[in-house]
């Protein structure tokens, strides 16, 4: 029976072939899948996409190789299976390190809420890659084929949709603001934004500032938007899109985002590098919903109570 | 790492020296020219410039 060739001294062909190869390719390609840098410029292209790549080819090994060992009773290689495993509890730290060192530098920065959300993001995808490999490598195994890749897709598929992400745009509604004064107080609407003491500032903020107001859909949505941690995110993601026209030695053109403590909005504020308002409240929209900062209140039994 | 002074009054503009004390003050009493001081002062100490009225302009670090 023709073949391909073994090489001298192996012992025939490698049974479980189809599980790790199969499981190892749709670890590979979820974890391609996910590894959308989209409009956060994080990780950095190309380092950070070559490092990702291959640490997701880890994950995805482990997973792969993981039920063939165990159906082969090798003990010794499922004990370093897991050891490998728990090292990606590692790249939670990684990924806060060195968005953190990157903090000092930025000229709105990105808050540790965000940071963590970010950190806790990256070190599951890779557990999501990890189960993905290994459910399409059991269900070769197990099944057939094409029975591993469906179940290795349904694995895909569920994962993802454990790790949706709310956007702000689905709890907050968000609509345009005309920035105003009255003297020297900055407004975004009829919400009071701060003090801007020189008329040069408010001058270039009549001609060039743009504003908006976030009006939270319920109560939950109204204390996510009390958390600092979120409105700093919703600030640096703005920044980050539309560029912000300051420089350090000008802070009162950075975004800002003030409340209206009786109703519960907030205006937000800033000067950026190009005045075009919608691109402004869509990127709002698609900031998303940090975790840290994600209330609940109504979810809990007091919170109910209190509900008015 | 940067060490800095924030959320403190880092000097006062104002055109009546009794009006103000316990920052660096610069007495200034004409209005465009307070304006002209407060924005050079407010650019070296890459703070912001507050007007708290009467004639008194604060630049703090946020």
């Amino acid at each position: 029976m023709t073949g391909l060739a073994m090489p001298p001294g192996s012992n025939g062909s490698f049974p479980h072939a189809s599980a790790v190869g199969l499981g190892f390719l749709l670890g590979m390609l979820a974890r391609v899948a996910m590894l959308r840098s989209d409009y956060r410029q994080y990780p950095t292209y190309p380092h950070g996409y070559a490092s990702h790549l291959f640490l997701g080819g880890i994950a995805a090994l482990v997973g792969a190789v993981a039920i063939p060992a165990l159906l082969e009773r090798e003990w010794t290689a499922v004990t370093f299976l897991v050891l490998v495993a728990q090292q990606f509890r590692g790249i939670r730290d990684m990924e806060r390190k060195s968005l953190k060192a990157l903090e000092d530098n930025e000229l709105v920065p990105r808050g540790a809420d965000y940071i963590e959300d970010m950190a806790k993001t990256f070190e599951s995808r890779y557990y999501a890659v990890i189960f993905v490999s290994t459910v399409t490598s059991a269900g070769v195994e197990g099944v057939s084929v094409p029975g591993g890749l469906l179940l290795g897709a349904l694995a895909f598929g569920f994962s993802a949709l454990l790790m949706r992400k709310r956007r702000i745009g689905d709890i907050i509604e968000v609509k345009s603001g005309t920035p105003s004064f009255r003297g020297p107080e900055l407004y975004v609407g009829d919400i009071f934004i701060m003090n801007v003491g020189l008329e040069e500032s408010r001058r270039t903020i009549e001609e060039k500032g743009l504003g908006a107001i976030l009006i939270p859909r319920d109560e939950d949505a109204r204390d996510t938007l009390g958390s600092p941690g979120q409105r700093q995110a919703i600030v640096h993601d703005v920044q980050a899109i539309l560029g912000v026209s300051k420089e350090p030695d000008t802070p009162e053109f950075s975004p800002v985002i003030k409340r209206d403590l009786e109703t519960g909005r907030a205006g937000l504020f800033f000067v950026p590098m190009e005045k075009d308002e919608e691109p402004m409240l869509s990127v709002i929209r698609r900031v998303p919903v940090l975790e840290s900062a994600r209330r609940r209140g109504s979810r809990a039994l007091a919170g109910r109570y209190a509900a008015d | 790492m940067e060490v800095t002074v924030q959320k403190a009054v880092l000097a006062i503009i104002t055109d009546d020296p009794k009006k103000a004390s316990g920052a660096p003050t610069f007495v200034v009493p004409d209005e465009p020219k307070r304006q002209h001081v407060a924005r050079v002062l407010s650019r070296i100490l890459q703070g912001q410039v507050h007007d708290l009225g009467d004639g008194m302009l604060i630049v703090v670090k946020h």
